[in-house]
C-alpha cells in the first residue's frame, strides 16, 4: 500500500466556464511531481473530458456541484476522482464505446476513449438517479523527489 | 481566446486561438456558423495554429462543421494543427475523411 503524500478536494457549479476551471486547479495541484509537458496535457484532457460529462450529460437538466478529489501517492501514482450527483448512467459499457454519444451531433463520444487512452487507469460508478464517480489514475514517472 | 474570420475567392479561414473545450465550442461554432451560412463559401479552413488545449470537444466541432460543409456540396480542410494535438486527432480518426 502506497502513501498519500497529498491530497486536494475542489467542488464547483456544474457551469461549463469551470471546464478551465478545473483542468487548471487539477494541472496545478500535480505539477508538484514534475510531469512532463505531454503528461500534464493528457491529465488536462482526461480531466475536461469528465467534468464535461457531468456538465452534459450528469446535470442536462440543470446546475449541480462537481466534486473533484485528487491524491498523489509516494509512488509517483496520481488518483483523480471527478463525481456527480446527477442522472447517473443507464448503461456504462455503452457510454464508454467509442463514438457512442447521447449528446447530438456536436459531440463526438470520444469522451472516455480519451480518458482511457490518456490515463492509465479508468474506473466509472454509476447509479441511476444518484449521479456518476470517475476515477482516473496516472503515474508520473519521477525525475526529483520533494520534500515528502 | 476565440476565433477571427476572413473571406477570401470563396474561401472562409476561421483562425482558432486558445482552448477548444465544450464551453468555448459554443461560441467558436456560433460565430463560425453564422459567417459561412451567410457568405456560402467553397472551401472552410480551420486554422489551429494558435489552438494551446483540446479536448473532444474540438473534434465534435471538426466534425459538425464538416458535415456542415458536405451538406453544401462545399469542403473542409484542418491546417497547422500543432504537434502536442496530433495524438488527439489520431485517436479520433477524423484523418480519413482527408481533411487534416
Amino acid at each position: 500500500m502506497q502513501n498519500v503524500i497529498n491530497e486536494m478536494n475542489i467542488n464547483f457549479f456544474s457551469r461549463s466556464y469551470n471546464e478551465a476551471f478545473a483542468r487548471a486547479v487539477v494541472s496545478a495541484f500535480v505539477a508538484q511531481l514534475d510531469p512532463t509537458i505531454d503528461e500534464l496535457a493528457d491529465i488536462k484532457t482526461a480531466v475536461s473530458e469528465a467534468v464535461t460529462n457531468c456538465i452534459v450529460h450528469g446535470y442536462k437538466n440543470g446546475i449541480g456541484k462537481i466534486y473533484i478529489t485528487s491524491k498523489i501517492f509516494s509512488n509517483g501514482k496520481i488518483l483523480i476522482k471527478i463525481k456527480d450527483k446527477g442522472c447517473g448512467i443507464d448503461n456504462v459499457e455503452q457510454a464508454m464505446e467509442p463514438l457512442f454519444t447521447t449528446g447530438g451531433s456536436e459531440r463526438s463520444g470520444l469522451g472516455f476513449a480519451v480518458m482511457q487512452s490518456f490515463m492509465d487507469k479508468i474506473k466509472v460508478n454509476s447509479k441511476l438517479g444518484k449521479g456518476t464517480t470517475v476515477t482516473l489514475e496516472k503515474f508520473i514517472i519521477r525525475r526529483q523527489v520533494g520534500n515528502e | 481566446m476565440g476565433v477571427s474570420i476572413s473571406c477570401k475567392n470563396n474561401v472562409v479561414t476561421a483562425c482558432i486561438d486558445g482552448d477548444i473545450d465544450h464551453h468555448t465550442a459554443k461560441d467558436i461554432r456560433e460565430k463560425v456558423d453564422s459567417y459561412i451560412v451567410r457568405t456560402s463559401p467553397k472551401l472552410l479552413i480551420l486554422d489551429f495554429k494558435e489552438v494551446q488545449f483540446m479536448d473532444t470537444s474540438g473534434i465534435g466541432l471538426i466534425m459538425g462543421r464538416f458535415k456542415y460543409m458536405k451538406s453544401v456540396n462545399g469542403k473542409m480542410k484542418v491546417e497547422n494543427i500543432p504537434k502536442r494535438l496530433e495524438r488527439m486527432m489520431k485517436l479520433s480518426g477524423i484523418g480519413k475523411l482527408g481533411i487534416i
